[in-house]
């Protein structure tokens, strides 16, 4: 199904911009996740199990969750993100769709950034829509809770743009998934210090916006550099 | 002198045979020197009083841990730039080296901490981010053990130990602005040291230890390298006096 749906929608590009290739890597990926509801509800799920967890775990008092919160939300964003990784690259890299993928005439740095702008609609929106209601499980009053979506909005794109190099890097690897794990979460400090600095700062009085700007100077970063890491690391996979 | 001379593995590792066994000697003279200065002719420190002989070690290990991370992100970016084995080798004896230096520098500081902050481990903006350097320099060394090929080990642990240097800063800064505990630096450039010149001779001299350390026992991990990948070669079996 997937490598009939490559061939066609080739043949009728006209020409191999790199705006072309994000836009059909996109749309394909788009179409490929649509088409596996289930692993996408799975992910969701996972994220709602996770966060329901903690106040189990310690114990269900508004003072002591309310503080807890942001950071729970955050982490369990991470974890549902890192999850989700291995979709990135690893059912193509299976059954030789990204090997075509790489051959196609489109820059793979734009196709690439198409499967992570896939991948973040599929997982990083819903966590961020999600996250507003579980935060009110955690008795997050109404600011908090729409400053925690406005930081995922900005976080979760990060965290797929850094993912898909560790994902590409570990490709068809043994244990690939505790490796992932070991490489891409350090990484992900950052997002997870200013993305629940800026909850906890609108907790405290404070503004969000020192927070969030520094994420979105993240988010630049990363959208400039990880599209091209992530190719490179695809051809290395692929060598 | 031709510089690429000694990018082959054939004609760099006699060479590395001799500075590792000089940077050996340099490190054991230096580590001497220095542990004397620092256990017997440092005075005592005025507020921490015997506990604080512990940065004669703490502060060389945490300072190379950071520089060698940089070394191995040098070498990594030659190594994918260029596509020069022996970058690359260089990059792959450095990971260990740094991994332990990361952990030495955590070690002692949890064994600094105790006394003077009541506590093994702290949130600390600098503590955790020489954890979290330490975890990188680990998923580099996972990573080169996770892949089989030794062709595309090299260039995977590049693009990752290059990702993990772009990063490291930020890390850095993150972590400072998010918890600060730590003592400032004692030692700038910019301002005159406030130690006494006794304790700050005995951490330069261990300093330049853990430098001539770190030389040696990196180049000798890479003349390890160098004969497992070209085992087949001929240059091998006459460096190993099987030929």
């Amino acid at each position: 199904m997937t490598s009939a749906a490559l061939h066609s929608s080739a043949a009728l590009a006209p020409s191999h911009t790199p705006f072309g290739g994000l836009r059909w890597a996109l749309a394909r990926d788009l179409r490929v996740a649509v088409r596996s509801k289930g692993e996408l509800g799975v992910q969701l799920l996972f994220y709602i199990i996770v966060v329901s967890l903690f106040p189990l775990a310690v114990a269900p008092d508004r003072p002591l969750l309310a503080a807890l919160g942001p950071g729970v939300l955050w982490v369990a964003a991470l974890l549902a993100s890192l999850l989700s990784l291995p979709r990135l690259f690893a059912g193509d890299f299976a059954d030789g769709t990204l090997e075509q993928v790489v051959l196609s005439p489109y820059p793979l740095p734009a196709l690439v950034s198409g499967k992570i702008a896939a991948h973040w609609l599929t997982t990083g929106l819903p966590i961020s829509a999600l996250a507003p209601l579980l935060g009110a499980q955690y008795g997050l009053e109404e600011a908090p809770r729409y400053v925690l979506a406005a930081a995922l909005l900005i976080g979760t794109p990060v965290l797929s743009l850094l993912g898909a190099i560790g994902a590409a890097l570990t490709l068809g690897l043994r244990g690939s998934g505790s490796l992932l794990a070991l490489l891409i979460l350090p990484l992900y400090v950052p997002v997870l210090i200013f993305g629940a600095g800026a909850v906890e700062a609108v907790r405290g009085g404070l503004a969000a916006t020192p927070h969030l700007s520094l994420l979105a100077a993240c988010l630049l970063l990363a959208l400039v550099g990880a599209p091209f890491a992530a190719a490179s690391a695809v051809r290395i996979a692929l060598d | 002198m031709n510089f690429f001379h000694y990018a082959s593995p054939a004609t760099f590792y006699p060479l590395a045979g001799r500075i590792a066994r000089a940077c050996a000697i340099a490190a054991a003279v230096l580590t001497a020197g220095g542990l004397y200065l620092a256990f017997v002719v440092a005075p005592s420190d005025a507020t921490q009083g015997e506990a604080y002989r512990i940065i004669f070690i703490h502060v060389p290990t945490a300072w190379m841990a950071m520089f060698l991370y940089l070394v191995m992100a040098f070498w990594s970016a030659l190594a994918l730039g260029f596509n020069t084995r022996l970058s690359a080798m260089m990059a792959q004896a450095l990971a260990p080296t740094g991994a332990l230096m990361a952990f030495l520098a955590l070690w002692t500081g949890a064994f600094w901490g105790r006394p003077t902050w009541g506590t093994y481990w702290a949130w600390d903006a600098r503590m955790t981010s020489t954890l979290i350097l330490l975890f990188l320099y680990l998923g580099v060394i996972a990573l080169r053990h996770a892949i089989v090929d030794p062709r595309r080990a090299d260039r995977a642990c590049a693009v990752l130990a290059l990702v993990g240097a772009v990063n490291v800063p930020i890390i850095y800064f993150s972590v400072r602005w998010w918890n600060t505990l730590h003592q400032g630096s004692t030692v700038s450039l910019t301002a005159a040291p406030k130690m006494a010149a006794t304790m700050l001779a005995g951490m330069l001299v261990m300093t330049l230890a853990a430098w001539c350390y770190a030389i040696a026992v990196s180049l000798t991990r890479a003349r390890g390298i160098m004969l497992e990948r070209e085992s087949g070669a001929a240059w091998t079996r006459l460096a190993v006096g099987t030929a």
